[in-house]
């Protein structure tokens, strides 16, 4: 069990792990390293970071709230995949006063199996997903159990747990409160009911409740806008939130298969620091430097053993505990030389195109969707991937800059967005190309939606409150490869939207002017004005049919890509949505079927040419019917609650 | 009708269009109308031509020293987003003009502007957005049809003045210019042989000044009696009317033509158009142009001549020195040493003087002093 351990009070003859740390001078204040030693204890984590719970993302009532709901629907998320099942999670938020709020979360995983309960939900840093190199939204061990730390410290409530791992198990409801001095939870209460289907009518699940001071607050930063960015992302899940007013949200799933299980991977050596590397040694259990290489690393051959052992002139055979610093440092120096094969990206699930388009459709009012997918690429020896999607039109306003959405492993990241990566390689791309107006240093504007994620079996945060990717060139020029990828498609796509209003403008200009001319012509020549009008009115359709012939001609590559690219979905009925006013209807192109179904489909301004919502071209499925139904499936997308 | 032979073949076709009888400017309407019917019913490109009105159209006939029109034509297609607008106007007018034909009736060009307005059925748009349009696209009628104005039966609104010792037959009714009273004869804008006839003149010259306020003067000192002139005026660039009626005066009466304009570039033009013709109306030239007029003044040395004030300057701006220029340029003048030095040395003063300017010296100075010692000294600029 890892304990932080304080510098200022650590152990004086672990010289090894404090050196340099010692106060340098003796006595200016009088207190003698033996005093001092009677002060110097250890601290439970749960300590450390009941002080320190902004570290944590605790930092003000408001975040407290959200920070809370994602670490159990994240959770939730991660179990429900890990077992096979597709999630189905309700968040319910009740007010109890002012500034108090009860969250409970529940899913349909596959529960928690009784004597882990109490270790899970009262004990920071334990997990199943720290010690090992794998995707996974959570990996540190700390986060539900600190929202429960967090309730009890402002509330003083402990947090009750129900779960049922399968339908002969019983339902074991656990109340418990952590004991923050000995990061070990105090079993307040315990409950087994034999049945609990109107909790689990799958006859497994987990639900957590925990009390807390906080507020709740819709907009940006919000529990609704995390949801509402983990229901796009997460097209697999549906969702349910209850607001404290009561109303009900309710987020169909789109897709109907369980994302693949991502594998799990053994540290690149390029990936790890000296420090780590040493770790491992004292922690090994092989018995050989050599078998240690090959066993405890990915792509470490025998040959490659041979070249790192060379060049660090240490033989392979030698026997670990002999392995000493300098030898180590001489390894780890050879890691950095020897050719070493790039990691295996099947630890990499990212969503696929498809499901990002989906994903999209569902929350994002928007007209034009693009998406892309980079190949697997490597930063400090992890495996990472990175795709992006952009939604644009439609209802989206077209006045406010670009709205950036960060992901990293389907885990929306809502805060500190100027430090990430993501923002970076945003304001990096050059817009203009595309047709999109863009100031300097700045996202573009104009009714944009940019969605941007990372998937990794290690993703760098910049921060342990895991709001920001580092901006590692590696990642970032990824980023921009995608962005640039979809955006050619946007812009091609402006283009032809630009274009075909042009051929509007002429046939009504023609079909204006029709009229007057047949009728003069008749009081010129007698020839009855219909017969004049019908001839140039067919005239006039076959002359603008022509163009648009031309149009199909001239720029034919890029029209049958745009309608046969599976990585594009437009939606014919929302085209220019923001400025209903005076869209004649003519403007909106003919589509093709839609390669994704939509969740709500906005009302069709022309009947005759909205396309039914086709199924999706990957998992064909109609939004599958959630347990409880009160009010239909959001019809609005991210501008339209909470704003 | 009573028209003059005309001397060469371009004159003639010209000269002949005034003999145009109803029968046949109604004739040229109707194959217009069936040619865009026989087009639409073929389910071919509409498109009506209309020669082209423009600089790059017009050339400086030397010999006859006027301009002239050249063989250049515009088509303007229905299925042209650009001239679709237009091609619709030019048919609306069209018909028009044939129902004036047909109603034996004339109207005036902002008549026929109105007669020919309304809102597009379903549209906000309306067929003309002011008079200017509709008569840029009557204009373009008349040299299609290769008809007049007046075979179209249309005339613009009056704007000119005559006073003199003459009498004119105007529509039947005879009209002596001696007795006209402080406000003049008003010249009509059609001038035709036929609508006015000359009668008894005694007049030897024609003093045309720019504006009504100089001829205001002028008549209130019964110049014309003293010199024995007839005595017009075109509000600023004459109409045709006018042009036509000098045309005449001096063709048929062998009156020379004087002028007296504003020491600036627009009077320097005004007096281009009325001696060479202007590019927009080049298919009248021979008509209109009177290549003979002379140009009495004011001129750049007036200023140090007649010892006037400071208070006569209007700055030359940057717009009238690059139109000075260009008028230095045109073909007629560039070769003519007097109007060289007269514009540089307008240039170089960097200032305009009205006609009015004159005033300052002596409220009859213009008309006691000015012009019988210009006329006098023969001094004028041909
Ligand atoms: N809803 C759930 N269903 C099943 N198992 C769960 C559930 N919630 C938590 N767990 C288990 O409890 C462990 C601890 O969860 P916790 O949120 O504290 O840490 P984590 O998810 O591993 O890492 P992180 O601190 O990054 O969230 C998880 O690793 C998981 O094994
Ligand atoms: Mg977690």
């Amino acid at each position: 069990m890892p304990t932080l351990v304080s510098s200022k009070d650590a152990d004086v003859s672990d010289a090894k792990a404090t050196a340099g740390k010692q106060p340098e001078s003796r006595k200016p204040r009088g207190s003698t390293a033996e005093e001092m030693a009677s002060g110097q204890r250890e601290i439970a984590v749960s300590e450390f970071f009941a002080k320190n719970r902004h570290l944590l993302g605790f930092d003000n009532p408001r975040k407290a709230l959200l920070t809370t709901v994602k670490e159990a629907v994240d959770n939730s998320l991660d179990a429900c995949e890990e077992a096979g099942i597709l999630p189905e999670i309700t968040v319910e938020i009740g007010q109890k006063s002012e500034t108090r709020f009860r969250v409970t979360i529940r899913d349909n995983g596959p529960g928690i199996v009784r004597r882990q309960i109490e270790h899970v939900f009262g004990r920071l840093l334990y997990g199943s997903k720290f010690h090992r190199l794998k995707m996974s939204r959570g990996q540190q061990g700390i986060g539900i159990s600190a929202a429960g730390m967090y309730g009890l410290m402002t509330t003083g409530q402990p947090v009750v747990i129900v779960s049922k791992t399968g339908k002969q198990q019983p339902a074991h409801e656990v109340i418990l409160k952590m004991d923050t001095s000995k990061n070990r939870a105090d079993i307040v209460k315990e409950t087994e009911h034999a049945e609990m289907d109107e909790l689990f009518p799958q006859g497994h699940g987990t639900q957590v409740t925990i009390e807390l001071e906080a507020r709740y607050q819709k907009g940006r930063q919000s529990v609704d806008e995390y949801l509402e960015q983990t229901a796009i992302a997460n097209p697999h899940a549906c969702f349910a939130f209850i607001a404290p007013d009561a109303t009900r949200l309710e987020f169909q799933r789109s897709v109907k298969e369980l994302p693949p299980e991502a594998k799990e991977i053994k540290p690149h050596p390029r990936g790890i620091e000296l420090g780590t590397l040493i770790q491992m040694i004292e922690r090994t259990e092989c018995r050989a430097i050599g078998s240690f290489l090959q066993e405890e690393f990915c792509r470490v051959s025998p040959s490659v053993t041979r070249a790192i052992c060379d060049h660090a002139k240490v033989k392979n055979t030698t026997t670990i505990g002999r392995i000493g610093h300098a030898e180590a440092e001489a390894i780890f120096k050879a890691i950095q030389v020897v050719k070493i094969m790039a990691p295996p990206t099947d630890c990499l699930v990212p969503m696929g195109t498809k499901a990002l388009l989906s994903g999209l459709l569902r929350g994002v009012r928007a007209e034009f969707f693009s998406a892309s997918m980079r190949p697997a690429d490597v930063y400090r020896g992890n495996p990472f991937q990175i795709e992006v999607g952009l939604a644009y039109g439609g209802e989206l306003p077209k006045e406010e800059p670009a709205r950036i959405l960060r992901f990293a492993n389907r885990v929306p990241l809502l805060y500190q967005q100027s430090a990430c990566c993501s923002w970076k390689s945003v304001i990096d791309t050059n817009w203009r190309a595309y047709g999109l107006s863009q100031s300097r240093d700045s996202a573009p504007e104009g009714g944009l939606v940019v969605m941007i994620h990372m998937v990794s079996a290690w993703v760098p945060f910049t921060s342990e409150s895991k709001e920001a990717i580092a901006d590692y060139d590696e990642i970032r020029k990824e980023m921009k490869l995608a962005l640039q990828e979809a955006g050619r498609k946007l812009g091609i796509y402006l283009k032809r939207r630009a274009r075909m209003r042009h051929e509007t403008d002429r046939r009504d200009i023609f079909e204006r002017y029709i009229g007057e001319i047949s009728k003069a012509c008749e009081g010129i020549t007698g020839t009855p004005a219909k017969k004049v009008f019908d001839a140039l009115t067919r005239l006039a359709k076959t002359k603008t049919e022509q163009a648009d012939q031309d149009l199909d001609d001239e720029g034919n590559v890029v029209e049958k890509k745009l309608e046969q690219d599976d990585n594009v979905v437009i939606l014919a009925e929302r085209i220019g949505a923001a400025e209903q006013a005076e869209a004649p209807t003519d403007l909106i192109p003919e589509v093709r079927p839609t390669k994704v179904s939509r969740p709500a489909a906005a009302k069709p301004k022309t009947p005759k040419r909205s396309t039914p919502p086709a199924a999706p071209a990957q998992t064909p499925t109609v939004p599958a019917p959630f347990r409880v139904k009160e009010r239909k499936a959001p019809e609005g997308g991210l501008f339209e609650e909470g704003k | 009708m009573a028209a003059k032979k005309p001397t060469d073949s371009r004159g003639a076709a010209r000269s002949a269009l005034s003999e145009r009888t109803d029968a046949q400017t109604r004739k040229g309407i109707v194959e217009l109308g069936a040619r865009v019917v026989r087009q639409s019913l073929a389910e071919t490109d509409p498109f009506v031509d209309v020669p082209l009105r423009s600089l790059s159209n017009t050339s400086f006939n030397a010999r006859k020293r006027l301009l002239e029109m050249g063989d250049s034509t515009q088509r303007r297609n229905l299925f042209n987003t650009a001239q679709a607008r237009k091609f619709m106007q030019t048919v609306l007018l069209s018909k028009g003009c044939k129902d004036l034909i047909e109603a034996g009736k004339t109207l005036s060009l902002r008549g026929m502007y109105y007669m020919s307005l309304h809102t597009i059925p379903g549209t906000r748009e309306k067929t003309f957005e002011g008079q200017e349009e509709s008569d840029g696209i009557l204009e373009d009628i008349e040299v299609a049809l290769e008809a007049l104005r007046e075979n179209l039966h249309l005339f613009a609104k009056k704007r000119g003045t005559m006073v003199g010792p003459i009498t004119v037959r105007d529509n039947g009714d005879e009209i002596d210019c001696r007795r006209m009273g402080t406000g003049g004869y008003a010249i009509p804008s059609i001038c035709e042989p036929g609508v006015v006839e000359f009668g008894k003149c005694d007049a030897k010259f024609v003093l045309h000044v720019e504006k009504d306020t100089v001829w205001s003067r002028f008549n209130e000192d019964r110049f014309w009696e003293k010199h024995n002139c007839i005595l017009t005026e075109g509000s600023g660039q004459p109409p045709r009317g006018v042009r036509r009626l000098l045309w005449r005066l001096h063709h048929e009466l062998k009156l020379p033509i004087y002028c007296l304009l504003d020491c600036d570039p627009w009077g320097h033009y005004i007096f281009s158009v009325i001696k060479q013709g202007s590019i927009n109306l080049a298919f009248e030239s021979s008509r209109l142009a009177i290549p003979d007029a002379k140009f009495l003044g004011i001129r750049a040395e007036d200023y140090e001549r007649c010892e006037l004030t400071d208070d006569v300057k209007i700055e030359l701006n940057d717009r009238d020195i690059e139109r000075a220029k260009q008028i230095a340029g045109y073909p007629w003048f560039v070769d003519k040493k007097p109007w060289q030095k007269e514009i540089q040395r307008m240039l170089r003063n960097g200032f305009k003087m009205e006609v009015e300017s004159l005033i300052t010296k002596d409220i009859s100075y213009v008309t006691e002093e000015y012009v019988p010692a210009r006329l006098k000294a023969r001094d004028w600029l041909e």
